[in-house]
């Protein structure tokens, strides 16, 4: 009876940890809009309050959104989007238009796809338009035949702002703003970026022609704000259906945000970043570790991950160079010593590399010019070392001037973990003197 | 070693996974874990690093096909404009989501389109919301296509908003390819180098069947010994291996040795794997040449390399043109009074002098001279009287066709044409040999 018990209860945690894998990665990985917001309820109120005039009482509205990346501007607008169409006379009249700075790369290929999301291709078909200003206009007197006599309220929703900055003479931000003030129909502008100087970078005549409503978002909770989200984000919803298994997982969550090491871990990545994305993406290489043998995290599932976000990328790639390679690394990093940073190029590396096998190297073979220039070529292509001019063909290869873009640190430190290195080259490394 | 167990996918499968890519079973794991069931999400973005040949193109691959996820395969390099890229990877979503053959060809120019024709195409009924992966390999090629290209890449499941995530591979670091104003960050993946002990254990995976494991085991050690300092590339090592084992297996094959007569094969190929070094290992001569000269048992001396080819014979004249060209390149210019004149009186060592010792011009590469000082270190250097004819200035048009010199600043300065001498060190003493010169005692780095 009782190994039917245990294969019953495996079954039901097969499907189980299934669930809530399914679960988890979507809030992690997929951006949901169910998701809680943290700290922004004064924004959200804002932004509420704002479309909803332009909806219900006709107003032409626009704003801005700034924040860093990853401190949920979209999940903003999606949260009140979502309310906003859960009121009958929103989802019948709102039309929402969605622009993004990195797929319309220029103002025709935006005003393209402002026919197409309002579905006004075929009204369009084939007329020529003297100048943008005339085509928005007829898109939007289009909107408003079929018996109204006032157009539908129109959202425009900008993602990476910062982009349509860019493009000629700023005209789809110029006439977007323009029809936004010149209220025949109800047009709401608004739009997201991450660059808090994105006022300096619009026109002028773009600027006073923008409303100059501003929201901010800043991730400003604190630490203990964040240990709670961290507990939220982790825990299943109540409506899961294995209930004893959702508590025992949510007790877990509960112990795990009590222990000191686990806070410790989150203690460092919050000095590091605030924003929930990071957390996000290391909750779920956490959550990926989840099987039938393991149904709950342990901390030491979020230490392995924490590592693994923090490892030193630069330190992997030297730690798999040869050992000629490290040389000529340790030969630029005395150069770099002696003569302070300035530029050097594959002769003078050459000629540390020379000093060094004469006196000191019982281990390293005397290799050839063209050998270490391979080598000298390989890092080259690694780009952890990089030339100052762009090489020319006039220009001899050993006498390119060229910079190294690693760090003492890194190098010593990268020389540590190295597999067998040979001591003549540790001790090279650490020699602060080169001429000894 | 850790057996791959995944719930989603048959242990079978599995197991035939594993045995294919040996010595790499962590990262596979990994991959696993994070990916999940077919259906579940995953990372929008992932990015795996590592050195080159370290498996990271073949371990993608392998996986994605043994386990049959649906998945499209585009290598950056081979299509290298944005335009290219995008149109490749409709097509290969068009074979990979529907059963038909043909494959009909979608113009598509921006990302914008992209996204529209995208949309559109995963909306068949094969994937039924399984992840599709796009993998882009050699990613860093990514970076000089247009700006929008990588953070639009970097973000396609929620411009899209359907299961799919893309994997970049990429032998550059995650920190080069960051834009300026921030990304959406992928999740960065390592697949580490091959060590030592791994190296060995997929090369002897090659062993020809006519002999032994262990003999070519041993074979691999010595390779290795010569060439693991220099170059641990797993690519060319299999190519080095493959190039010279017949070398090694010419003594038992002769009857000389056998099998286990270690010290005599190692003698015997010891030197040979030294000269493949010089040669094959640089490119200087190619794989064929190699095993031609393997069958030659020839005389390594008759070996023409490719940089063999860039010692011309020169005319009397031009040779001394040249090394007046190295001497005016290398020789700051108030020492020329010192070495050329037949009266030159004592020369004070000044302030500049003394402190700027210790960087030898040999160190910082050719300076540019004008025409006038090439002529009268020319007529010093040369016994007999020579006159500037136009012999002498067609001579001088040579060498910088032959690129011994190069012509610096451009074609109509008002001030004369200035040039400067682009051969090392080793060719001129070798031109100079020719000549019976002595350039060491006019060189004013070897005083």
């Amino acid at each position: 009876m009782s190994k039917r018990k245990s294969k019953e209860s495996s079954g039901a945690n097969g499907e189980c940890i299934s669930q809530v894998q399914k679960i988890l990665r979507e809030r992690f990985c997929h951006r949901c809009a169910t998701g809680k917001l943290f700290g922004i309820e004064h924004q959200y109120r804002h932004l509420l309050e704002l479309l909803k005039r332009t909806i219900v009482h006709g107003e032409s509205n626009s704003a801005l959104i700034i924040g860093p990346r990853g401190s949920g501007k979209t999940a903003l607008l999606n949260h009140v989007l979502k309310e906003l169409t859960e009121m009958k006379q929103v989802r019948e009249n709102l039309l929402e238009v969605h622009l993004n700075g990195l797929l319309q790369t220029n103002d025709k290929v935006a005003l393209k796809e402002i026919t197409r999301q309002l579905h006004l291709e075929n009204v369009v078909g084939d007329k020529v338009f003297g100048s943008f200003a005339e085509n928005l206009a007829f898109l939007l007197e289009a909107l408003r035949k079929g018996d109204r006599t006032s157009s539908c309220p129109v959202l425009f929703i900008l993602d990476e702002f910062d982009l349509f900055v860019h493009h000629k003479n700023q005209t789809l931000l110029y006439n977007l703003f323009d029809i936004s003030q010149s209220a025949q129909t109800p047009v709401t502008v608004i739009g997201l970026t991450c660059r808090q100087d994105i006022l300096e970078l619009l026109e002028k005549r773009v600027k006073s022609r923008f409303s100059h409503r501003q929201i901010y978002l800043t991730n400003s909770f604190d630490f203990k704000q964040y240990i709670r989200i961290f507990k939220e984000q982790l825990s299943l919803p109540a409506g899961f259906p294995d209930e004893s298994f959702a508590q025992k997982w949510n007790k877990n969550v509960q112990h795990l945000s009590e222990d000191k090491t686990v806070q410790d871990m989150l203690q460092n990545l919050f000095r590091h970043t605030k924003d929930l994305r990071s957390l996000h993406s290391l909750l779920m290489l956490a959550v990926s570790n989840v099987t039938v043998h393991h149904p709950l995290i342990t901390a030491s599932d979020l230490h392995e991950a924490s590592k693994q976000s923090r490892m030193d990328s630069k330190a992997n790639i030297v730690h798999g160079l040869s050992v000629l390679e490290i040389c000529l690394i340790i030969a630029m990093k005395h150069l770099n010593d002696v003569y302070e940073g300035e530029p050097f190029n594959f002769q003078m590396v050459y000629n540390e590399f020379q000093k060094f096998i004469q006196r000191k190297a019982h281990c390293m073979y005397n290799f050839e010019k063209p050998v270490v220039m391979k080598a000298f070529e390989h890092l080259l292509q690694l780009e952890l070392v990089r030339p100052i001019e762009r090489p020319s063909v006039r220009a001899q290869r050993e006498y390119l001037l060229m910079k190294l873009l690693l760090d003492n640190n890194q190098i010593m430190d990268a020389l540590q973990a190295y597999p067998n290195c040979p001591t003549d080259v540790k001790q090279w490394a650490a020699s602060s003197l080169s001429w000894l | 070693m850790p057996n791959l167990e995944h719930p989603a996918y048959p242990a079978a499968t599995l197991l035939h996974l594993e045995s294919l890519v040996p010595c790499r079973e962590s990262q596979v794991s990994m991959l696993l874990s994070i990916f999940g069931e077919r259906q579940q999400f995953t990372f929008p973005s992932i990015f795996i690093y590592g050195h080159t040949s370290s498996g990271k193109t073949y371990v993608m691959q392998t996986l994605l096909n043994t386990l049959e996820l649906p998945h499209v395969f585009v290598n950056c390099v081979e299509y290298f404009t944005s335009r290219l890229l995008l149109e490749e990877i409709l097509i290969q979503l068009q074979s990979c989501c529907s059963e038909t053959e043909q494959t009909s060809h979608v113009p598509c120019d921006t990302f914008n389109d992209f996204v529209r024709l995208f949309k559109q195409a995963v909306l068949s009924r094969e994937l039924q919301d399984q992840t599709l992966y796009i993998v882009l390999d050699r990613a860093e090629q990514l970076r000089e296509m247009e700006a929008n290209i990588l953070p639009a890449f970097l973000r396609l499941q929620e411009l899209t908003d359907r299961n799919v995530t893309v994997v970049l591979l990429s032998e550059i670091v995650w920190e080069l390819f960051r834009p300026n104003i921030g990304c959406f960050e992928p999740f960065t993946l390592y697949f580490p180098d091959y060590s030592i002990g791994h190296l060995q254990k997929i090369l002897s995976q090659n062993h020809p069947p006519e002999y032994s494991a262990d003999f070519y085991a041993a074979y691999i050690n010595i390779l290795l010994g010569v060439f693991y300092m220099v170059c641990r590339d797993l690519k060319e090592l299999q190519h080095l291996a493959a190039l010279n084992f017949s070398k090694y297996c010419e003594p038992v094959v002769r009857g000389e040795a056998n099998e286990r007569d270690t010290r005599k094969l190692w003698k015997n190929i010891e030197p040979h794997l030294k000269k493949a070094m010089q040669t094959v290992y640089l490119r200087e001569i190619s794989s064929s040449q190699w095993e031609r000269l393997q069958c030659d048992n020839g005389e390594p001396g008759q070996l023409k390399g490719l940089s063999a080819h860039t010692h011309v014979e020169l005319p009397y004249y031009s040779k001394f043109l040249l090394i007046a060209a190295y001497l005016a390149s290398y020789n700051p210019v108030r020492t020329d009074k010192r070495f050329f004149l037949k009266h030159h009186g004592k020369i004070r060592k000044t302030n500049f002098m003394k402190k700027h010792e210790k960087t030898s011009n040999h160190l910082l590469g050719p300076k540019p001279f004008p025409l006038d000082r090439l002529l009268a270190i020319l007529y010093s250097i040369v016994d007999n009287r020579v006159a500037p004819t136009a012999n002498i200035f067609s001579q001088i048009t040579s060498l910088v066709t032959l690129q011994l010199l190069s012509m610096v600043g451009h074609n109509d300065q008002l001030d004369g044409p200035r040039y400067k001498c682009t051969v090392s060190l080793d060719f001129i003493r070798a031109i100079a040999r020719t000549v019976n010169f002595d350039i060491i005692k006019y060189l004013y780095d070897f005083l």
